[in-house]
């Protein structure tokens, strides 16, 4: 189950008065260590009062404190401060004690491994509000805000490792930055990259927002390639089959093909977020 | 040296950095004397809207701050998706999928 609550624990690696430095291989061992885990680690030199720490409502302070904990409390009493000496301990038992720690705590936190944290994030500075993604995504994952500007607005519902949306964008401005390649995953846009998103929208349209449109208006459309279809279900099975393509193309994860909602969901998916999309564009105008 | 915070990005949720970059630029900051703030990373905090992203944009707007993270346009956007947007000032991006290890270690270590 992944949280989408605020980390519950962060991790201090005080190295300052009153406790002897790591060594830079400890350190590291120990610091690499806990974010693999998941932990955000702040490693503070200066006294406590002078640090940068960011505060955070649960902290635990690790150090090598010679040999004894010190008890430390927040003189305001909004932190809740642990402190745990490590003195003579190695790498992985130090990350047993935070483990163990946290355990006794009784603290859940998302972990590496979980989950894949992807989703699509929006280039404000290229993006022109032309709702082609919300037209286009079957799942929900965009909307629009009071002011009808386009956002991501279900994160959870974007299929892992489909960038899909990122080739509908005629202005490359959806990024996925866990994404191998530029520029979807936040690299550098170039002029030639425009020129390719241009000819993926014409084949994006195809598949997307124009396909769904054809199942309920497809004789209004005779230049749609779908033109000639005479059910929904023939259609889909040809939209499918371009899907397909573009798996193979390494552009749609084979398992989200796998996963498409059905006929009748795609249909209904489709009209609302034209809808939502037509309503949007409506009002900017 | 700097004493330039440095925001340190493990990118441990899906390992788009390159393990001998994320891992060469985290040793030689442990061995550096630069204050590290390090997130497991910060994808994940922005899909949670963590708060410390807001901390974190919040201390660039006092002061300096480096990030050591991936592409700058994605790092800008992931905090801003999440309600923190980095100010246009004081704050510099270290790309750690493009530059090297040692690159991005100046980067991240000078004044």
């Amino acid at each position: 189950m992944v949280s989408n609550e605020a980390h519950p624990l962060e991790v201090i690696l005080y190295e300052g008065r009153h406790s002897h430095p790591l060594s830079a291989e400890l350190r590291f061992s120990v610091m690499s260590g806990l974010l693999d885990r998941g932990y955000a680690v702040t490693r503070v030199m200066a006294s406590p009062e002078n640090s940068t720490a960011p505060t955070h409502h649960r902290l635990l302070v690790i150090a090598d404190f010679g040999g004894e904990s010190p008890r430390i409390e927040d003189a305001a009493g909004e932190i809740d401060l642990a402190a745990r000496d490590i003195s003579g301990l190695g790498g992985e038992e130090i990350l047993e004690l935070v483990e163990n720690h946290r355990g006794d705590e009784g603290l859940e936190m998302n972990q590496p491994g979980q989950w894949k944290p992807w989703f699509p994030v929006i280039d404000y500075d290229r993006c022109t509000n032309c709702m082609q993604c919300l037209s286009f995504c079957l799942f929900d994952v965009y909307g629009v805000d009071d002011e009808n500007k386009i956002q991501v607005q279900n994160n959870d519902n974007c299929k892992t490792n489909c960038p899909a949306c990122s080739r509908v964008c005629p202005e490359v401005a959806i990024m996925f930055p866990k994404y191998a390649g530029g520029p979807i995953n936040g690299d550098v846009v170039s002029d030639s990259d425009l020129e390719r998103e241009k000819m993926k929208v014409d084949i994006s349209s195809l598949l997307g927002g124009d396909i769904y449109s054809s199942l309920r208006r497809r004789s209004d459309d005779a230049k749609s390639r779908f033109s000639k279809e005479r059910s929904p279900d023939k259609a889909l099975s040809e939209r499918k089959k371009c899907l397909i393509k573009l798996a193979g193309d390494g552009m749609i994860p084979a398992d989200v093909l796998e996963n498409l909602p059905s006929p009748q969901e795609i249909a209904e998916r489709a009209e609302m977020a034209a809808a939502k999309a037509k309503s949007a564009l409506a009002a900017n105008q | 040296m700097s004493e330039t915070p440095v925001i340190y990005c493990r990118c441990a949720y899906a390992n788009a950095l390159p393990v001998e970059v994320k891992d060469g630029v985290l040793q030689n900051l442990c061995e550096a004397s630069t204050p590290v703030q390090a997130v497991s990373d910060l994808c994940e905090m922005s899909a949670r809207n963590d708060p410390r992203l807001a901390q974190i944009a919040e201390q660039a707007k006092k002061g300096p701050v480096k990030i050591a993270a991936c592409y700058p346009r994605a790092v800008r956007w992931l905090f801003h998706a999440a309600g923190s947007p980095l100010p246009e000032e004081n704050v510099e991006i270290v790309n750690l999928r493009e530059q090297s290890v040692e690159d991005a270690t100046r980067a991240l270590t000078s004044s």
